[in-house]
């Protein structure tokens, strides 16, 4: 599939892509999106990539093996279910900032959980992606 | 009480996870960090077990959703106790797969996944959501699921793929059961369906209910006619994980059970014969197939088959006699069948075999070791005054006093040949004079390791027969803290009112 057109257009696909996902991870908790979506979203960027150019570029774009997010996206869902715990209220417990913020919305650690879950999902997808392409 | 804090065995093993992850490629700090953590989150759990039986037990609602409609934690004596011994285990298995585990399969993950699955375990014994239990249950088997295949030899994947069909058929027998319960009181917490099952009319579908529960429990924890799939799969994983999951995963079922059978649906006449008569079926099937197996796992894992069969036993005579006896058990059988294959695994490294007929001359060749050995294997037996011995007269005294004759018969035919089963595999092992073995090439022997591989083995086996020698010799405290959590399974007022605040008269 390395023909001229789509090669062209991954290479600006890749950044709309991602865009959308940041965008599908901050619209949810209230409307339909979320964690989960946005990082199946933004590994179809990274997957669309590879397709186009090569496992090889889009790791060279990546820099860093994708397996790594894994911890650091459950790492950060943990810490937001842990910061209630800092005011004494049970784990996981929803903490809000009252005013909302231009473009963002509302700011809480519901966000924080699903921006853990967003690195968790790219990082599980992108790794069973090059590895099951590696071994083909 | 409320506590927030009473969820850290849980959280701290995600973080020792999560931890572990960072360290993919550093086998060794991965293994230093294991320990240290296992050694806190036993810190941790005595800390709860303490506070627990001190002041009273303890509740959280988490994310702040009250109970009946958020999910809601609760510490109760029981719960903190299998922490406790969770944790005592997992240290020791811990520390054993430091010397035991080989590199190829640490590389893939083996130390975080073996620490996902004891956080599902610990948040399975605190949870007090049937469906969270549910979830609690799920990654208990996920992480089971990649430990067993872990590896992938061929005998591994052919008993993994038992293994998983039979667990994913209990998932759904489970899942159908949580949903038909749903339905009947339109409540999943625990204490309030407590309440609510007790006011039904319609007793018949309270009972198909219950038996629902029985056969998705049943499965996971292994009674008869549905205890195949242990036998065939636990030989074949490494010794460390057949530890952990000897120890523990069959025993979540059986907690499982005691909670669901104590609090939601009180057994009547229907459900403990039942109860009765599977228990028996599982205590002949167990200790008969053990009889005849050569295998050493495999004797093994047929005994804890037929010792399962003891606990259901306990909860079918529903007396707080017996549920004393079963908690008892309990903590001197997740303890013992630890040790018991941890004990298998130094035996195939010093020999290359499982097989009895083949073994041989261990007391000849290491008398010390045997005498370590005799810690367990007599404890399983139950030769008074080791840990085996103690439950069986509460079992046999309630057995005589709701006159159920046959089932005390039945524990006595068990524990008769359990005794012939472990004096056979004594004399084949240690007494018999032993054939020099053929060396196998794929195997790395025990004198081939590194010294601090070999202490790492040995280590775990002579901290749990400890354990066991206190369960024995110290039996009064654990019979106090037995009775003390069969009182609460009989009389569950503390736990609802712990839960839903205080009950007024019509309620009940």
């Amino acid at each position: 599939m390395k023909t001229i057109i789509f090669k062209t257009a991954s290479s600006y696909l890749l950044p709309l892509l991602l865009l959308f996902a940041i965008f599908i991870l901050l619209r949810g908790h209230y409307l339909p999106g979320g964690g989960f979506v946005g990082g199946l979203i933004a590994a179809i960027a990274f997957v669309l990539h590879s397709f186009a150019n090569g496992i090889e570029r889009t790791r060279g774009i990546i820099k860093f093996h994708p397996g790594f997010l894994m911890p650091i996206g459950l790492s950060i869902a943990l810490c937001s279910g842990l910061a209630p715990l800092l005011v004494g209220s049970p784990f996981m417990t929803g903490l809000w900032y009252h005013n909302p913020i231009p473009v963002i919305g509302m700011i809480g650690t519901a966000l924080i959980f699903d921006i853990g879950v967003f690195l968790v999902v790219i990082g599980v997808v992108l790794t069973i992606i090059f590895t099951i392409s590696e071994t083909i | 009480m409320s506590n927030p804090y009473i969820i850290l065995p849980v959280i701290f093993q995600l973080f020792t996870a999560i931890l572990l992850m960072f360290f993919w490629t550093k086998k060794n700090s991965q293994k230093l960090i294991s320990i240290i953590c296992s050694l806190i989150t036993l810190g941790i759990s005595i800390w709860l077990i303490t506070i627990v039986l001190l002041q009273g037990i303890h509740v959280t609602q988490a994310g702040g959703w009250e109970a009946p409609f958020g999910i809601t934690f609760v510490a109760d004596p029981l719960s903190t106790l299998m922490i406790l011994l969770t944790s005592i285990s997992g240290l020791a298995v811990s520390i054993f797969s430091t010397g035991s585990v080989r590199n190829a399969r640490i590389k893939f993950g083996y130390f975080p996944i073996f620490h996902f699955l004891l956080m599902g375990l610990n948040g399975a014994f605190l949870a007090g959501d049937i469906f969270n239990l549910y979830v609690w249950f799920e990654i208990i088997i996920i992480s089971s699921f990649v430990l067993i295949t872990l590896g992938g030899e061929k005998a591994q994947l052919e008993g993994s793929i038992k293994y998983v069909t039979m667990n994913l058929l209990a998932s759904v027998v489970f899942l159908t059961a949580i949903a038909i319960l749903y339905g009947l009181t339109g409540s999943l917490n625990m204490a309030d369906l407590s309440i609510r099952v007790a006011n039904i009319e319609n007793r018949g579908l309270v009972n198909v209910t219950a038996i629902l529960f029985f056969v998705g429990f049943g499965i996971k924890s292994a009674v008869f006619p549905l205890h195949f799939w242990l036998p065939a799969s636990y030989h074949t994983p490494p010794p460390a994980i057949s530890a952990i999951f000897g120890g523990l995963l069959t025993k979540v079922g059986v907690y499982a059970l005691l909670r669901v059978f104590t609090l939601i649906f009180i057994p009547d006449d229907f459900m403990t014969d039942v109860i009765t008569w599977v228990a028996i079926m599982t205590i002949l099937t167990g200790c008969l197939g053990a009889l005849v197996q050569n295998n050493i796992r495999k004797i093994f894992s047929y005994l804890i088959v037929g010792h399962i069969g003891y606990m259901i036993a306990g909860l079918g005579m529903y007396t707080e006699a017996a549920l004393v006896g079963t908690i008892f058990y309990l903590i001197h059988d997740i303890i013992v069948k630890t040790n018991l294959f941890m004990v298998t695994g130094v035996i195939f490294k010093l020999k290359g075999t499982y097989s009895m007929r083949n073994l041989g001359g261990f007391y000849k060749t290491y008398p010390k070791l045997s005498l370590l050995m005799a810690v367990p294997i007599f404890s399983l037996v139950g030769i008074p005054p080791l840990s085996g011995f103690w439950a069986k007269v509460f079992w046999i005294e309630s057995g005589f006093i709701t006159e159920n004759y046959l089932l005390v018969f039945v524990l006595v035919f068990g524990s008769f040949l359990t005794l012939v089963t472990m004096a056979k595999l004594w004399a084949e092992v240690v007494w018999k004079d032993g054939d020099a073995l053929p060396m196998k090439i794929n195997v790395k022997y025990f004198w081939e390791l590194k010294p601090i591989k070999r202490v790492a083995m040995i280590v775990p086996i002579v901290l749990l027969s400890m354990v066991s020698l206190y369960i024995g010799f110290g039996a009064e405290h654990i019979i106090s803290i037995s009775r003390l959590i069969g009182s609460q399974l009989i009389d569950t007022t503390p736990y609802i009112e712990a839960v839903l605040g205080p009950l007024n008269a019509e309620v009940i």
